[in-house]
C-alpha cells in the first residue's frame, strides 16, 4: 500500500496522439459500439458531430492507470468522474491525481484529465486505501 | 436493465486493458498465468456484452443504426438503459461514478441490477433544455455480496432527440 499526505500530486502522459484505432478496441472490448466513436460517416451525416469522438469511458478508463499505478490494481475504493468536454482523435492526453485528505487509512484524491490545449475532459475524485 | 451473468474473464480483462492503454503486468495473467487477475476499474462497463438488450451493440439479424450502404441504416430507439449504468439513450454519457466493495477478479461471475435514479434538466448554453438521468446498478457476486456499486448519468437536449426521433 502506499504511504502518501495531502498535497502529493503525480501526472501520467496517457497517450500523445488518440488514435481512431485504440476507439476502435475500446468499443470491441468494452461492448459499446455506439456509432457516434466509430462511424465517421453516421457521425457527421446523421449525429451532426464534427466527426468520431472517444467514449467518455475510454477516457476514464485511461485515466484510472494514474490511480493504480499509484495505489495498485486493488488499491481503490472509489473512483467517479464528470465528462466536461469531448476527446477526438489526435488529442493528447495527460492525467493528474492529487491527493486532498488523508485519514483512517484512506486518501481522497482528485483527478483531472487535460488535452493538449490544457482543457479538461474529466475530473473527477477517487479514495483509496494507504498506511 | 439487468445481467443474469457476466463472468469476469482474464482474457477479456486483458483485451480491456490493451483498449484502455494499460501495460500493467497484472492485467495481463491470461497471457503470462500469473494469478489472480484484477479487473481495472472501470471493468464492469464491460458488462454491457452480457446484457440480451444492449442497445448499442448490433443485434444478429435487426437492422442498426449505424452506417452502411447510407449514413443509417435504421431510426434510432431513444429508449433502453447503458449497459454498466451507463448513458442512457439517446444521449450522451455525463458522469459516471463506482464504489468497490470489495476488488473484482477473474474468476467472478457477477449478476448486475439497475435502477433508474433521479432526473434533473438544466438550460443548455446554447439554448435547449439539457435533461440529466442517473441509473444506479449493483454487481453481486455469486454469493450475492455486494462487489460493484456504479452510478451513471446520462444527458440529452431535446433539440438533439426531436432530430433523431
Amino acid at each position: 500500500m502506499a504511504s502518501v499526505k495531502e498535497g502529493d500530486t503525480r501526472s501520467l502522459v496517457l497517450t500523445e496522439d488518440l488514435t481512431r484505432t485504440q476507439i476502435v478496441q475500446y468499443a470491441g472490448a468494452s461492448g459499446d459500439y455506439n456509432p457516434l466513436h466509430t462511424d465517421d460517416k453516421f457521425t457527421k451525416e446523421i449525429a451532426g458531430y464534427p466527426g468520431v469522438f472517444a467514449h467518455g469511458m475510454l477516457t476514464m478508463g485511461m485515466t484510472g492507470r494514474v490511480l493504480t499505478d499509484w495505489f495498485g490494481a486493488e488499491g481503490l475504493l472509489s473512483y467517479g468522474v464528470r465528462f466536461v468536454k469531448q476527446v477526438f482523435p489526435g488529442d493528447a492526453l495527460t492525467a493528474t491525481a492529487t491527493v486532498t485528505s488523508v485519514h483512517d487509512g484512506v486518501a481522497e484524491l482528485s483527478v483531472e484529465t487535460v488535452n493538449q490545449a490544457g482543457e479538461p475532459v474529466v475530473t473527477g475524485t477517487a479514495k483509496a486505501r494507504v498506511e | 436493465m439487468s445481467i443474469d451473468r457476466f463472468p469476469v474473464e482474464a482474457g477479456h480483462i486483458a483485451l480491456f486493458a490493451r483498449a484502455i492503454g494499460d501495460p500493467n503486468p497484472a492485467y495481463y495473467g491470461a497471457l503470462s498465468g500469473e494469478e489472480p487477475v484484477p479487473a481495472p476499474p472501470t471493468f464492469a462497463q464491460a458488462s454491457a456484452q452480457f446484457d440480451p438488450d444492449y442497445f448499442l451493440r448490433p443485434k444478429i439479424g435487426q437492422p442498426w443504426f449505424g452506417s452502411g450502404r447510407e449514413a443509417t441504416g435504421v431510426k434510432r430507439d431513444s429508449g433502453g438503459g447503458g449497459g454498466g449504468g451507463g448513458g442512457g439513450g439517446g444521449g450522451l454519457h455525463a458522469e459516471q461514478h463506482f464504489e468497490y466493495h470489495r476488488p473484482l477478479r477473474a474468476g467472478d461471475v457477477l449478476t448486475g441490477t439497475t435502477q433508474p435514479g433521479n432526473t434533473w434538466e438544466k438550460q443548455g448554453r446554447r439554448g435547449g433544455k439539457l435533461i440529466f438521468s442517473e441509473s444506479v446498478t449493483e454487481y453481486r457476486d455469486q454469493k450475492g455480496e455486494l462487489v460493484i456499486t456504479a452510478r451513471g448519468v446520462g444527458v440529452r437536449t431535446e433539440t438533439v432527440v426531436q432530430q433523431e426521433a
